[in-house]
């Protein structure tokens, strides 16, 4: 490549205002992300309504200390791109409107970007050799999917959870024993101090062959443990209770996610979202790789939560197939690969 | 100096440029279309019919609430962005004052009235026909329309309604001002860009501009989840 090619790009699709520019969609010139996670904190989950005021207070001074900290002014940058969905549609017409205004009043391409299509191109962000085909596992808060990535905006769901999110799961988790929200942190760290074999959790493999997931089943069989220690006025050791219930829905997603590999021979594996960060989970997905011969990639932890430096990666792949959107572009709360 | 304003805070999108002497156009769609599908077309179209570059525009004002809260932020950011790309300033305008200001002249009280479910309307009171011009008299308030007649009544002020209101309360109204209250006619009964627009390019003369990074809406309601969170403070306190 020889012509540069500078990306801004926006993503509200949750409880993050993010502004990012990148160049080529691998150089990450900035990436700001003004977490709400506090605002949120007392109602243990996402308000949509608080999300999108916030987001709306948050856009402009986040895309503008975007550009201030990449060094770039609004007349440097190419091409505008912003997350459409899917997510909270509240909050993704915040990041959409102020985008597509941009993009209309100094006349650049816009380019409306799937937000787990930009999740898995985390990983072209911290691995700038990476190029596809590989098999991605996205596990975040609100999405389990299984991905085959045959080439550039090209894509096969391989299988994804038929009811709760990995996420969602340490979420509830979390909730029930009391630990606060988000879940997942708090009950990755816990379990570093638990034995994973001391309480045995079910674990959902479904039909044979099948790459879905399920988590309520796990969920389910955590609440009536609980239930049970209380009444018969027994202990909870909450380190144990974590590490076992952690490492149940990470043996699934690691045998899963190998089962993906073998089908699509493929030697290169990705991790993307929120719970790729866990510890535990990329812990087991490399001492398999290292024994099945497959490399595991998977982007830092500020690439892993939602950011618009992912956003803004997978926007230049999609600008350079011409895929470029007009003032048209609307938010949608389900959109599919 | 040239004001591009619009109004997305009901059903109907709004948008129209004005300059110092007149309002050189306006478009308005009554229909439920969805609006952040429509509303940067609409203004794009709006300003090509109008023959105005977006470089020449001096002010961008947009209804700021309340309203319907989605609505409202698709008006918002999209002003934002507008007004951030372009460096020029941003200009908020309270929808009830955009509405009230289309019937202005009217000698009595103006009472704009939106509907905001949970039976109740967003409104304010206005005191019309002025030689002045037209003045706000109460806050923007969220409450039951039986309230605000009251309140009404007792001035015994003669009052024109207007607003998305009336397609619920038109006969209520009726009922209890009798001939003290009239209505507005279909023609200025909903929001106008063109309203808008004025009213921003007076706040751009008085120097009483915005930045679109502190820009908020009026959304005079909380949302839900506060109400309920206060109120189950409030019962374990009590
Ligand atoms: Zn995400």
């Amino acid at each position: 490549m020889t012509e540069s090619c500078v990306v801004l790009a926006i993503e509200t699709s949750c409880d993050e205002t993010s502004a990012a520019v990148v160049e080529n969609g691998r150089y990450v010139l900035s990436n700001i992300i003004a977490s709400q996670v506090d605002l949120h904190k007392k109602f243990g989950g996402v308000v949509p309504e608080i999300a999108s005021r916030k987001h709306l207070e948050m856009v402009i001074p986040v895309i503008h200390e975007a550009l201030e900290a990449s060094g770039a002014a609004l007349s440097n940058i190419d091409v505008l791109a912003v997350t459409k969905g899917p997510g909270l549609v509240g909050a993704l017409l915040v990041g959409v409107s102020a985008v597509k205004a941009i993009a209309f009043a100094r006349k650049l391409p816009l380019i409306g970007v799937n937000h787990i299509e930009g999740h898995i191109y985390a990983n072209f962000l911290e691995h700038r050799e990476l190029n596809p085909p590989f098999v991605c596992l996205i596990v975040s808060g609100g999405h389990t999917q299984l991905v085959y990535m045959k080439d550039h905006g090209c894509y096969e769901i391989m299988g994804q959870t038929r009811d709760d999110a990995a996420g969602e799961a340490f979420d509830k988790a979390a909730r029930a024993l009391n630990l606060g929200y988000p879940g997942g942190p708090v009950i990755d760290k816990l379990a570093r101090e638990g034995d994973p074999n001391k309480i045995e959790f079910p674990r959902a493999y479904l039909e044979e062959g099948s790459l879905d997931f399920s988590f309520s089943g796990v969920k389910t069989a955590l609440l009536n443990y609980i239930n049970s220690k209380k009444q018969k006025n027994q202990e909870i050791v909450v380190e144990d209770v974590a590490a076992g219930y952690q490492e149940a829905i990470v043996d699934v997603l690691v045998d899963k996610t190998f089962q993906a590999v073998k089908y699509k021979k493929v030697n290169v594996l990705t991790l993307a979202g929120g719970v790729a960060a866990n510890s535990r989970l990329r812990q087991k997905l490399v001492e398999r790789g290292e024994e099945e011969g497959v490399k595991i990639l998977y982007p830092g932890i500020h690439l892993c939560t939602d950011n618009a430096a992912m956003i803004a990666s997978a926007a230049f792949y999609r600008y350079k197939k011409g895929d470029i959107a007009d003032l048209t572009l609307n938010a949608h709360a389900r959109l599919s690969l | 100096m040239k004001v591009l304003g619009f109004d997305t805070s009901s059903i109907v999108a709004t948008a129209a440029v004005v300059d110092d002497e007149k309002l050189v156009c306006e478009c308005i769609i009554n229909n439920k279309k969805n609006h952040s599908e429509k509303l940067l077309p609409l203004i794009s179209e709006m300003l090509k019919n109008a023959e105005v570059a977006l470089e020449e525009l001096n002010g961008i004002a947009v209804a700021q609430g309340p309203g319907s809260f989605t609505g409202l932020r698709i008006g918002a950011a999209t002003a934002k962005g507008l007004a951030y790309a372009l460096g020029i300033p941003l200009l908020g305008v309270p929808t009830l004052d955009g509405l009230a200001y289309n019937v202005k002249h009217f000698r009595g009280l103006i009472c704009p009235i939106l509907n905001a479910r949970r039976n109740q309307v967003y409104t304010a009171l206005y005191e019309g026909g002025l030689d002045s011009g037209f003045r706000r008299i109460t806050d923007y308030m969220a409450v039951n329309i039986g309230k605000i007649l009251d309140r009404i009544q007792s001035t015994g002020k003669r009052v024109i309604f207007l607003g998305d209101g009336l397609d619920v309360y038109r006969q209520h109204i009726a009922a209890q001002l009798k001939d003290k209250g009239v209505f507005a006619s279909q023609a200025f009964n909903m929001p106008s860009a063109a309203s808008v627009a004025m009213l921003g390019l007076e706040k751009l003369r008085k120097g009483l501009e915005q930045s679109a990074f502190e820009f908020t809406p009026l959304y005079v309601r909380r949302s839900q989840a506060e109400i309920q969170y206060e109120k189950r403070k409030r019962e374990r306190s009590n």
